[in-house]
């Protein structure tokens, strides 16, 4: 399991790096500059600034030094945000993002399994259409609209939660829900598919014939093997998540890095756009690490050895 | 025929299948018995409706079957009456069942231990060692080696001979009065359903279980079972001892069967096949069913469904060419050769030529 996790390891430092690399020559690509008052500048200061940040050099020679910095552990100082560390940037918005994403995950996978498992259950009845509708409602409504629905009728007519910003658990509740919507529906989709698809096989007719009542068949024997073809959709979904809460984050105002990153991107403030894709690279591939491990669990069959 | 040995008695068993295109009559009238520690084997094509019988025995039929009629009277109590929780009590302790294909009716998310053992901790509410413990000697009784061992692998980690040797112990684990086995060695390599088979028939001498053999391979039937059903197009249509089916046939479509079945002088001649297809069973025949495929064939064949006609007290056929006003028929050769030899034959050579067709087999596939 270490040399496992090992090598795991070294293949995400390896995709950082040509993440990090396709992004740095493509953002470069971008057009525009971080100077928001270019037209009043001379010629002459624009050069002094870009000198400053190093930005007159050769695109390769940047990438040298920011990678040389990167290694440091240096993430450069960020161009907007009056000159603080990206690193610093970063830490200190993180919170947020990865507590309404964990949120909304958790609760759009658990929430979709249950759905998915029911109307699989109930296959072909009013349940299953009901859990179809639901589905595909969610599956077609965006994370923005849901957002402004959310904070329409739950925030302003009904008064339940804080329509924006950010404080405390009672804040995170709708966001958590407009970043939950997709992660449900495509979970309950799938769940519903494979389940139905276990229910027909054999191994649940010896079930069947072993004596094991409803109950006993659906938690022994068809779950856990509904669930292992699910596992495969949690990475796709948390990217799902990670977009989703650039906008949702706005929406709501909260002090997070999606919020922060679409900023950056709309400022070329290069070192930040920088850091936060490492960030959010890096968070992928810890969950499709930590997907790939789930699934040993579940699966004996491709259990690591060792 | 009824006996105070019967621990099964199907009568007059009508299934029906509703369907979109119109009600499928899948079982149209059977009935047998099935008795302590025998095997019966039930013989037939794909869809004349062995699958079907043994699935409502069990209680396990899709829910769009309809028990048109009939009952299966089973320790003096009909199983088509009872409620699916009542069944869920009697599956896998008076009557289990093996299926086809080990390689899927194993949860491959499960130790094959608790497998073995789930059917304890159901119907007897054992504790978890007990019921392992028992799942171990259930795992040595059925022939896996380093049981201790093996008892914590995952079914992926068996081959596939070793996978049905696990459902059979499954199967057997609480000793039920019935075991239904559904073409337990179609999925296997020849030489190992030999082996399956020998297990199956070791085991029952030691728990005198009784077994429903459902096949379409009479080469299996020929070393396993006591008595032969033979089925079409839903309805049985000749039963007998293993015997009377193989030697003195009666049925033409038994005939059909055999002949379509490879022998040791079977050599260079095509091999013969019963031409067309069985009847499309939303819209049954009036007649016998088999009529259409049927070279003897009798006019009445077509009008009115042939009766039981007695051969011995253990052998009857449904077929018009038995009664006495019927024309005689002389059956095709290899029948006639079967049958002057059933007229020779003593039990002991009986034996031998039933070890023979099983190896027959073998060779053929």
């Amino acid at each position: 399991m270490a040399k496992y996790l090992g090598k795991r390891i070294f293949y995400i430092i390896l995709t950082l790096f040509i993440v990090s690399t396709i992004t740095f020559f493509l953002m470069k690509l971008m057009p525009g500059t971080p100077l928001t008052n270019q037209a009043k500048l001379t010629p002459t200061q624009i050069h002094q600034i870009y000198k400053q940040y190093g930005l007159d050099k050769p695109v390769w020679q940047q990438y040298l030094v920011y990678l040389g910095g990167i290694i440091h552990g240096n993430f450069g100082t960020s161009f907007q945000f009056s000159n603080q560390p990206v690193s610093y940037l970063i830490t200190s918005r993180l919170g947020p993002s990865l507590i309404i994403g964990g949120q909304g995950m958790v609760l759009g996978v658990l929430a979709g399994l249950i759905v998915g498992a029911v109307g699989a259950i109930r296959a072909n009845t009013w349940v299953d259409t009901s859990a179809t509708i639901i589905s595909i409602l969610f599956i077609s409504i965006p994370s923005f609209v849901l957002a402004v629905l959310l904070q329409y009728y739950l925030g302003l007519k009904l008064r339940l939660f804080p329509i924006a910003d950010w404080g405390g658990f009672m804040y995170t509740v709708l966001p958590t829900l407009a970043l939950a919507a997709s992660p449900l529906a495509e979970t309950a989709r799938f769940m519903r598919t494979e389940m139905v698809d276990v229910l027909s096989s054999d191994y649940i007719e010896l079930a069947k014939a072993k004596g094991l009542n409803k109950v006993g068949i659906i938690y022994h024997h068809a779950l856990r093997n509904s669930l292992i073809p699910v596992v495969t959709i949690i990475g796709p979904l948390a990217v799902n998540i990670m977009t989703g809460s650039m906008v949702v984050e706005n929406i709501f105002s909260i002090p997070g890095i999606g919020e922060q990153f679409v900023k950056s991107i709309l400022t070329n403030d290069y070192p930040t756009i920088m850091g936060l894709t490492i960030v959010y690279s890096a968070m992928l591939c810890v969950v499709l690490l930590i997907t790939d491990i789930v699934y040993g669990l579940i699966d004996p069959r491709i259990r690591i050895n060792k | 025929m009824e006996n105070d040995k019967d621990v099964l008695e199907v009568r007059n068993l009508k299934i029906n299948f509703n369907t979109y295109a119109g009600t499928v009559k899948a079982i149209r009238d059977v009935s047998f018995d099935l008795r302590k520690g025998e095997t019966l084997a039930i013989v037939g094509e794909s869809g004349s409706g062995k699958t079907v019988t043994t699935r409502s025995i069990m209680g396990l039929n899709s829910p769009n079957a309809v028990i048109d009629s009939g009952t299966i009277m089973f320790k003096g109590q009909d199983l088509l009456k009872k409620s699916r929780k009542q069944m869920d009590k009697i599956r896998g302790r008076d009557i289990a069942e093996i299926f086809q294909d080990p390689m899927t009716s194993l949860d491959p998310t499960m130790k094959i231990g608790k497998q073995i053992a789930e059917p304890l901790i159901i119907h007897k509410g054992m504790k978890r060692e007990k019921a392992y413990a028992q799942a171990l000697e259930m795992m040595k009784l059925v022939g896996i080696e380093n049981a201790e061992q093996r008892i914590n692998n995952y079914p992926h980690q068996f081959s596939g001979g070793m996978r049905q040797r696990i459902v059979i112990a499954i199967a057997l684990v609480n000793y039920p009065e019935i075991l239904i086995a559904d073409e337990p060695t179609t999925a296997l390599d020849v030489t190992i359903q030999a082996q399956i088979l020998d297990l199956m028939k070791e085991l029952q001498a030691k728990t005198n279980t009784s077994i429903i053999f459902i096949t379409h391979d009479l080469g299996v039937v020929a070393g396993m079972a006591d008595r032969v059903a033979v089925m079409y197009a839903g309805k049985i249509v000749e039963y007998g001892t293993v015997d009377e089916i193989f030697y003195n046939p009666k049925h033409p479509y038994t005939w059909g069967l055999l002949n379509s079945m490879p022998t040791m002088d079977t050599s260079g001649t095509e091999l013969p096949s019963i031409p067309g297809t069985p009847p499309d069973l939303l819209e049954p025949p009036v007649g016998d069913a088999f009529a259409a495929r049927n070279k003897y064939a009798l006019k009445i064949d077509t009008e009115k469904q042939p009766p039981f006609f007695k051969v011995s007290d253990t052998h009857y056929a449904a077929t018009w060419l038995l009664d006495p006003r019927a024309p005689k028929v002389t059956p095709p050769e290899p029948i006639i050769e079967r049958q002057k030899h059933y007229a020779k034959l003593v039990h002991q050579e009986i034996d031998k030529s039933k070890g023979k067709h099983v190896e027959e087999q073998e060779e053929q596939l």
